[in-house]
């Protein structure tokens, strides 16, 4: 080995000469990729309201509708190729979240309906439920505490 | 009492220098596209090949080729006295299960992805001892079996950083002999684990560059070669950024080899249509470069003399996950048209 190349120096060698992401262009491309899909959304939001639906009836019916979009995309083998480009702003709405579900279900069912595709379906999503769930409780409780003082 | 055939510190000559009496390779779509699709034997023009499963497919891939390898050859499989081999799957199911019905003995071997080389240069050594007349060295790798295995599902829509590089899809099976009008394999120089602490699985060319560094180097002390000696220098699966790491660490160490260096995961794909990022990797990397492009270079004359170095990365979700850096190793072997 280069004699006295610790560890440290290595790491920052490696890190010069590695080219980095284009952060500007990606984040460009995440932000009018992911608009696109919340214009979507806020389509078939208007469409429900429309139709005579509440807000808040409208607002389940539109995640149904855009998870049901993002797991036929995902299953189409569509999505990850606009993910390439799109990165957070793929990730970020409920399709997303589709996406991360639907993706391992139909990869792991080569080792049968329960132990492959029920038990790994989670693997991706599995923190964002456990993490989502709890952050709602904690917050549900702030939000207690506060009204009953 | 010395070992009369060792070299220096980590190198091996051979007294009785096997011969290449055959090689085959097959590959995915994506790589028969690629640069050096003239060179395959097969390309499969679906993953699955017809099978249920990728890991399937990859058995079938490996079982393949080598049977090419052995046909090609002149031999019947009942000729083979060793297979040694290995893939990237847990516990290596690919060789095993692609090697189940050959009725041949068996070694199973793990090196990630220099696996090519550590086959060739084990088989090599099961030769020159006299152990054996016919052994086979395979190795293979599955983009789709691995994807799942080390990353993401494949419809998963996550985005790849310029560094990662993309698992070949591909089998290389090369058939060695005690007799044979050549290439031989002249010299093996066997890698130590390298780990300068890389711990990004997405720039596996960076942690396994040191190793690269380190056994060519060695390589050189041990044998008093000089870089003029080769045609050719080739590295397994460093790819671009990698490959100019080692060139640039070797060079620092007065070493340059900048004229007769390149890599396999280089090689293999075209960087700009193919959109493969760093370049490709995998067992099945240099293993189809070798039994493809560079024996084709080699019995055409091309070629004379070239130094093979497969790279692997010997690390796995569970120690990535546990904070644990990547270690690296190479394996240098020496192949070359005239048997000295």
């Amino acid at each position: 080995m280069e004699q006295g190349l610790t560890k440290k120096e290595y790491e920052k060698y490696v890190q010069k000469k590695m080219p980095k992401s284009p952060v500007i262009k990606n984040t460009i491309k995440a932000f009018i990729i992911g608009g696109i899909i919340c214009i979507v959304g806020q389509v078939v939001s208007n469409y429900f309201k429309g139709r005579g639906m509440s807000v808040e009836e409208a607002g389940g019916a539109t995640a149904i509708v855009m998870v049901l979009l993002g797991a036929l995309l995902t299953g189409l083998d569509i999505y990850d190729g606009i993910a390439k480009h799109a990165g957070a702003g793929t990730i970020v709405p409920i399709t997303g979240f589709a996406n991360s579900i639907v993706s391992p279900a139909m990869e792991f069912k080569s080792e049968g309906y329960v132990l492959g595709m029920a038990s790994k379906m989670f693997v991706i999503a599995g923190p964002v439920l456990v993490y989502g769930i709890i952050a709602s409780i904690v917050v549900g409780i702030i939000s207690f505490i506060v009204k009953t003082l | 009492m010395t070992a009369a055939k060792r070299l220096g510190k980590q190198t091996v000559k051979f007294q009785n220098p096997p011969s290449i009496l055959a090689t085959a390779s097959i590959v995915g779509k994506k790589e028969g596209e690629g640069p050096l699709k003239h060179y395959y034997d097969q390309i499969i023009e679906d993953g699955f090949w017809g099978e249920k499963t990728w890991e399937k497919a990859e058995t079938k891939l490996l079982r393949e080729t080598i049977m090419t390898a052995v046909t090609k050859a002149d031999l019947s499989i009942k000729d083979i006295q060793y297979i040694l081999s290995g893939d990237l799957l847990n516990q290596c199911i690919a060789s095993s299960y692609g090697i189940r019905d050959m009725g041949v003995p068996f070694f199973g071997l793990y090196g990630a992805c220099s696996t090519m080389a550590e086959s060739l240069s084990l088989a090599s050594i099961l030769i020159d001892g006299g152990f054996a007349d016919y052994v086979v060295a395979a190795t293979s790798s599955h983009f789709c079996s691995a994807e799942r295995q080390f990353r993401f599902p494949l419809e998963y829509g996550g985005q790849r950083p310029p560094t990662s590089q993309w698992t070949v899809t591909g089998s290389g099976a090369v058939v060695l002999s005690s007799k044979g009008n050549g290439p031989y394999i002249t010299h093996i120089t066997t890698g130590k684990i390298v780990d300068l602490g890389i711990k990004d699985a997405n720039n596996m060319g960076a942690a396994m560059a040191p190793a690269a560094v380190d056994t060519i180097f060695t390589h050189f002390e041990d044998t008093g070669f000089d870089p003029d000696y080769y045609d050719l220098i080739i590295t397994g699966d460093l790819a671009y950024y990698g490959k100019e790491i080692a060139q640039d660490m070797l060079q620092r160490k007065g070493c340059d080899i900048s004229k007769i260096f390149t890599d396999c995961g280089i090689e293999i794909f075209d960087k700009e249509k193919q959109d493969t990022h760093a370049g490709g990797s995998g067992c099945g990397c240099s293993a189809v470069v070798l039994a493809g492009y560079l024996y084709h270079e080699l019995t055409k004359g091309n070629l004379n003399k070239i130094l093979f170095v497969a790279t692997g990365a010997l690390m796995s979700p569970t120690s990535s996950q546990q904070g644990e850096s990547i270690p690296g190793i190479a394996h240098a072997v020496t192949i070359q048209n005239a048997m000295e």
